[in-house]
């Protein structure tokens, strides 16, 4: 089955989720939707990107979203690179920007960028003529990761509209919180974010979303349970005091979870620490856990995003017409 | 804006009337249609009636075509690159951008490579400016060696070198004890120490505490920050009795900290920047680095506190915080910029805007700008004064312009201020009695009459 084609989103680039308009959001969903029947078909590959150059351009450590990114290009036949520059070994900055324009240099019809520095994935998308998509820039966002969230509750739930949305852990640190925080409010729930106050962001319930402490009123009557990674690497400075600890308090397992509602479906963004942020029994618990779908549904948004973005004709500077 | 700088005039010998000036008078708190005198380099006389019945007969006389005429600007917080990083700015670029801006005299913060904490370096910069031969020039001692705020610097050779007083510039001394022993130490000098009031452990943001950077993704420095080393630093200066101005406050809680310490009778004094009662931290969306200073800009109820701050007089003085950064520094992901902006050039136009919102009067506004930094470290010029050095500024109050960086005289271009809409502009700017600068409208209407 075909759905028509009328309504596909163009976009010159993702850089977050922050600013899309519901109905840009809906589009790529829709679009989406036509790819999880190809991905699960014997005959995976379409040639709609036949002859484009994707790149990944990974300056932090990352093999699910890469592959995800790979897959997802690959599928629509574009030529995939991948590039993992370690930040160690570069001189930072400049070579950012060097990097940047030497692969602009080759005409690449779009770059998938993730960085450790919030808002580097802005600065290139500044300094080429290619569409660029955010894979993860430092605390700020990560698209596609809320995108496929969105789509895996909106597969399951029919629509956002009206959920309650219980985002927990290290919301401080976490760029798949903000994007979240973006699309799930600009789709319709209503969003809180539940850990230890030393992990909140500085006035976050500015970005209108109800803060919680205590996973108890955090969790109460929620439809979405997300779980947040710990992000030890990030943190300098003592956030909480032990893992211990925090699983006791913010670790999700089953009698935490009784407070929310009886079928409320329970996503982790990967790659989970078990024990730590979530209990192996909830993650693994058929019935509920949606954290194997979200994976899936990845390939099919970055499908979709990079149909979005580089699927139309292109013009000779490189914009989509 | 096109103008000349005049390296090579000659001292000024005999005598020059400025008339036909709106003379900005900030010691006595008045504003009138006047004339200047100037002999042999200094202020001779001046008034409302001096010349009121034409122009003097026999002597240089320049027409100021009824634009203001004001004591020149006093910066006392300019960074440069000389000696270290002469690529981001010289002295004698910073001199002549300086001389645009309307400043007359400036003093050097010691942050240098290497650092003023040896006397050399404080009459290298002496030998330099008289070299140049633009505006004034003064630098600052290092409070402690390496700017590491651990050992005491050689306060009293520094001193007598000529260091006007004595700063770790943007490091703030976090042990109390150094500090306590500075500020006791440089009584025996009558130094004046300036610090600028950030609690290190908590100020290691890339930007304010909020919303914004929540949004943004960056790591936050809380406001508190400030106020907390401000009620420390109050405490230290009361009990040493040293002499201590707080520098570049940002925050509504230090405005009101260090009016309680005023109102309590100590001799404490503060500046703040332009950037800090001009901009706020939205100019940083976007991750904008030329809006990544130090501290960092802060939320609109700061900048409006600070501004309340310079009306009731709590903040003494405006500085320009001139420093540049080249784009290595600056075109990064914000996290990795270098702190800091340029300022020579945007003081004056910014710090109008203060009059033009009627928050301010003119003689208010060069109190802050020339008078009370002047008084503050002790240097000659700022003031209208018979015998003072005829230090002054011609300039435009009102003339409408759009800062543009690339059009600006600083080696380097991270101006805060880029594409924003301004009004004011430097006619002429005296030094000694010597024009350095002259805008080239004021040159062709100087010469045709």
């Amino acid at each position: 089955m075909t759905k028509k084609r009328a309504g596909v989103p163009r976009l010159p680039h993702l850089l977050g989720i922050e600013g899309l308009s519901p109905e840009t959001i809906s589009g790529l969903f829709d679009l989406s939707e036509n790819y999880i029947d190809q991905n699960r078909s014997i005959d995976k590959r379409r040639d709609m990107l036949a002859g484009r150059t994707v790149i990944n351009l990974f300056f932090e450590n990352s093999t699910r979203t890469r592959t995800s990114f790979e897959v997802a290009a690959k599928r629509l036949g574009a030529d995939v690179i991948n590039m993992d520059v370690a930040t160690s070994s570069v001189r930072k900055g400049e070579t950012l920007l060097d990097t940047a324009m030497t692969l602009n240099a080759m005409r690449p019809d779009a770059i998938v960028v993730r960085h450790n520095e919030s808002g580097a994935v802005n600065l290139l998308s500044q300094k080429v003529n290619c569409a660029v998509i955010n894979a993860g820039d430092g605390q700020h966002e990560h698209p596609t990761q809320a995108l496929l969230d969105g789509l895996t509750i909106r597969r399951r739930r029919g629509s956002l509209q009206g959920l309650e949305v219980a985002i927990c852990g290290d919301i401080m640190h976490s760029r798949v919180a903000r994007s979240n925080i973006h699309l799930f409010q600009i789709m319709g729930a209503r969003v809180r974010v539940v850990g230890p106050p030393t992990l909140m962001p500085t006035d976050v319930d500015r970005l209108g979303v109800e803060v919680h402490y205590n996973m108890k009123t955090g969790l109460k009557d929620v439809d979405i349970v997300m779980m947040l990674r710990l992000q030890t690497e990030r943190m300098q400075g003592s956030f909480v005091p032990s893992i211990s600890e925090y699983f006791r308090f913010f670790g999700l397992d089953h009698e935490k979870l009784k407070v929310a509602k009886p079928d409320a479906l329970i996503m982790h963004p990967g790659p989970m620490n078990r024990g730590v942020e979530i209990d192996s029994e909830v993650a693994d618990d058929l019935d509920r856990s949606v954290i194997h779908e979200q994976v899936e549904m990845g390939v099919a948004v970055r499908m979709a995003c990079l149909e979005a973005l580089i699927g139309g004709h292109r013009n000779q500077i490189g914009a989509v017409a | 804006m096109s103008g000349n700088i005049y390296k090579s005039a000659p001292p000024h010998t005999g005598s020059t009337a400025y008339i036909n000036a709106r003379i900005v008078d900030p010691g006595a708190d008045k504003e009138y249609q006047g004339a200047v005198l100037i002999s042999d380099g200094k202020i001779a006389d001046f008034g409302p009636n001096l010349f009121a019945s034409g122009a003097p007969y026999g002597i240089e006389s320049i027409d100021c075509r009824g634009f203001y005429l004001a004591p020149g600007i006093v910066d006392t917080r300019v960074h440069t690159g000389e000696p270290g990083e002469e690529h981001k700015e010289t002295l004698e670029s910073a001199g002549a951008a300086a001389a645009v801006g309307g400043i007359t005299s400036l003093a050097l913060l010691p942050d240098n490579e290497p650092p003023f904490d040896d006397a050399s370096l404080i009459e290298f910069v002496a030998r330099r400016a008289r070299q140049i031969k633009l505006v004034n020039m003064y630098a600052y001692g290092a409070l402690t060696v390496g700017l590491e705020g651990r050992e005491l610097a050689e306060i009293g050779l520094l001193a007598e070198a000529g260091a006007v007083a004595f700063t770790d510039a943007d490091h703030a001394v976090a042990n109390a004890q150094v500090m306590r022993r500075a500020l006791y130490y440089a009584k025996a000098f009558d130094a004046l120490i300036v610090h600028l009031p950030q609690e290190p452990s908590l100020s290691g943001g890339h930007m304010t505490s909020g919303e914004m950077a929540t949004r943004l993704g960056l790591a936050g420095s809380p406001p508190l920050a400030e106020v907390m080393m401000v009620e420390r630093d109050i405490r230290l200066a009361e009990m040493t009795g040293g002499r201590l101005h707080l520098s570049k406050i940002s925050t509504a809680e230090a405005v009101s900290a260090i009016a309680a310490a005023k109102a309590r009778g100590l001799k404490i004094t503060c500046d703040t920047a332009a950037p800090y009662f001009a901009l706020n931290d939205l100019a940083v969306g976007d991750y904008r680095t030329f809006g990544k200073l130090v501290p960092p800009l802060r939320a609109e109820k700061d900048r409006l506190a600070i501004v309340e701050g310079l009306k009731d007089g709590t903040i003494d003085a405006i500085v320009s915080d001139h420093r540049p950064q080249d784009q290595d520094s600056k075109r990064v992901p914000f996290a990795q910029a270098e702190p800091g902006g340029i300022g020579l050039e945007t003081l004056l136009p910014i710090s109008l805007e203060l009059v033009h919102n009627g928050q301010l009067t003119l003689p208010r506004l060069f109190q802050r700008l020339s008078n009370a930094p002047a008084s503050l470290f002790g240097l000659p010029g700022g003031k209208l004064a018979k015998g003072a050095p005829a230090d002054l500024v011609v300039f435009d109050a009102d003339y409408a312009w759009k800062v543009d960086r690339v059009g600006l005289w600083s080696k380097t271009k991270n101006t805060p201020f880029d594409e924003r809409p301004v009004q004011g502009r430097v006619m002429a700017t005296i030094v000694g009695g010597r024009t350095i600068y002259r805008d080239d409208s004021f040159a062709t209407a100087t010469a045709a009459a």
